[in-house]
């Protein structure tokens, strides 16, 4: 995930929620070799020590340890990684079922909403994917 | 975390019967941190930044940087950007490192090379061929190329277009030591928002407001800028 930052909330809060973010989605494998502090606040444009800040929180979390001279890792734990996504997703679930409530939709009508939709996308996706594999074929 | 500088109750009056310029300022800025110095025009961000680097003496008060009043010892750990442009112009760039190489021990020519680079600046142009923007860029590499333990920047940024500024504000944060400092005022507050740690406000000579910035925004909800507007609200 990319570093985009907001300045109304704390900075070392949002780069925890991305660091935490390409911890689950495995984008950073679990045992991997993280870069240093200061070239992650290089990278996202940040001062290094609110990246140590949100190292720091991360290793209280579990999901990153410090090995003294060869620097961090992600953890191996995938159960744990897996608690954390779940975590995250939940969060995003109810953010997303409140929205959902104040347009009025009941419970049951969420579910059937969801689901239709999901289903929708992802048909479309396949004949999409059909598709441009025939248009590059007659273009070649 | 020792104090790397000190004011205790500085005042600057510059004429008798005036107001101050400075009134009653105590702060420390510890090792490590870089602390943005913000206020309106006319508040006296110029006024402190001169003190610290002993342009102007105090009419009372002091101010200590690593233990030692402004002078020879503090002039050899503190890299100063001043608020207007102060090179010589007939010299080139490259004569210009090397004169800063013999003049600071601490200066990194190789360094000053590599930003130079960066920044597409050839080092044997002449100062007065330069735009004024690249004019600023170079005076900046140059203060940036010492191995300071206090950097002052006083308007950094102001005449720099935004993609140079987020290349000179990426090498503050990757060129500075762990145990040095940067004191910068500056009026683009959203720009430099996100390095830094510390904030101090200042208006009318007094010091309004010395905070870290992360706390600022848990405790207001709102970011540096938006709060700065409220606080100097015209």
């Amino acid at each position: 995930m990319s570093w985009k930052l907001d300045s109304d909330r704390p900075i070392y809060t949002q780069l925890l929620e991305i660091l935490q973010i390409n911890i689950v989605s495995g984008h950073y494998p679990p045992g991997s070799k993280l870069k240093s502090v200061r070239e992650l606040a290089m990278d996202a444009g940040v001062n290094p020590n609110t990246m140590q800040r949100a190292f720091a929180e991360l290793e209280q979390q579990g999901l990153i340890r410090t090995e003294r001279t060869a620097g961090r890792f992600v953890t191996e734990d995938t159960e744990m990684v897996g608690k954390t996504r779940e975590t995250i997703a939940g969060a995003q679930l109810d953010l997303f079922l409140e929205k959902m409530e104040q347009l009025g939709f009941g419970r049951q009508e969420i579910v059937e909403f969801v689901s239709t939709r999901a289903l929708a996308q992802a048909g479309r996706r396949n004949s999409a994917s059909a598709g441009s594999d025939t248009n590059g074929g007659a273009q070649a | 975390m020792a104090e790397l500088l000190k004011t205790e109750h500085l005042v600057k009056t510059y004429e008798k019967n005036a107001r101050p310029a400075l009134n009653d300022v105590t702060l420390a800025i510890p090792e490590g941190r870089i602390v943005g110095l913000l206020g309106p025009n006319g508040s006296g961000k110029t006024t402190l930044i001169k003190l610290i680097n002993g342009l102007l003496t105090p009419t009372s008060g002091s101010v200590t940087i690593n233990g030692y009043a402004p002078g020879p010892e503090t002039k050899a750990v503190v890299s100063y950007l001043p608020d207007r442009f102060c090179l010589p112009q007939d010299k080139t760039i490259e004569e210009l490192i090397n004169y800063y190489f013999d003049f600071y021990a601490d200066f990194d020519t190789e360094r000053a090379n590599d930003m130079l680079s960066r920044l597409q600046i050839d080092p044997h142009s002449r100062v007065k061929t330069l735009s004024k923007g690249t004019q600023e860029k170079l005076q900046l590499v140059l203060v940036m190329s010492r191995r300071a333990r206090l950097y002052i920047l006083d308007e950094p940024i102001a005449g720099v277009d935004p993609a140079a500024r987020d290349y000179i504000l990426k090498t503050i944060i990757s060129n500075y030591q762990e145990d040095a400092s940067i004191l910068l005022s500056t009026h683009l507050i959203s720009d430099v928002e996100p390095i830094l740690d510390d904030v101090i406000f200042i208006r009318n000579g007094r010091l309004v407001l010395c905070s870290s910035v992360e706390e600022l925004r848990e405790e207001q909800g709102k970011s540096l800028d938006t709060y700065f507007r409220e606080v100097f609200a015209c």
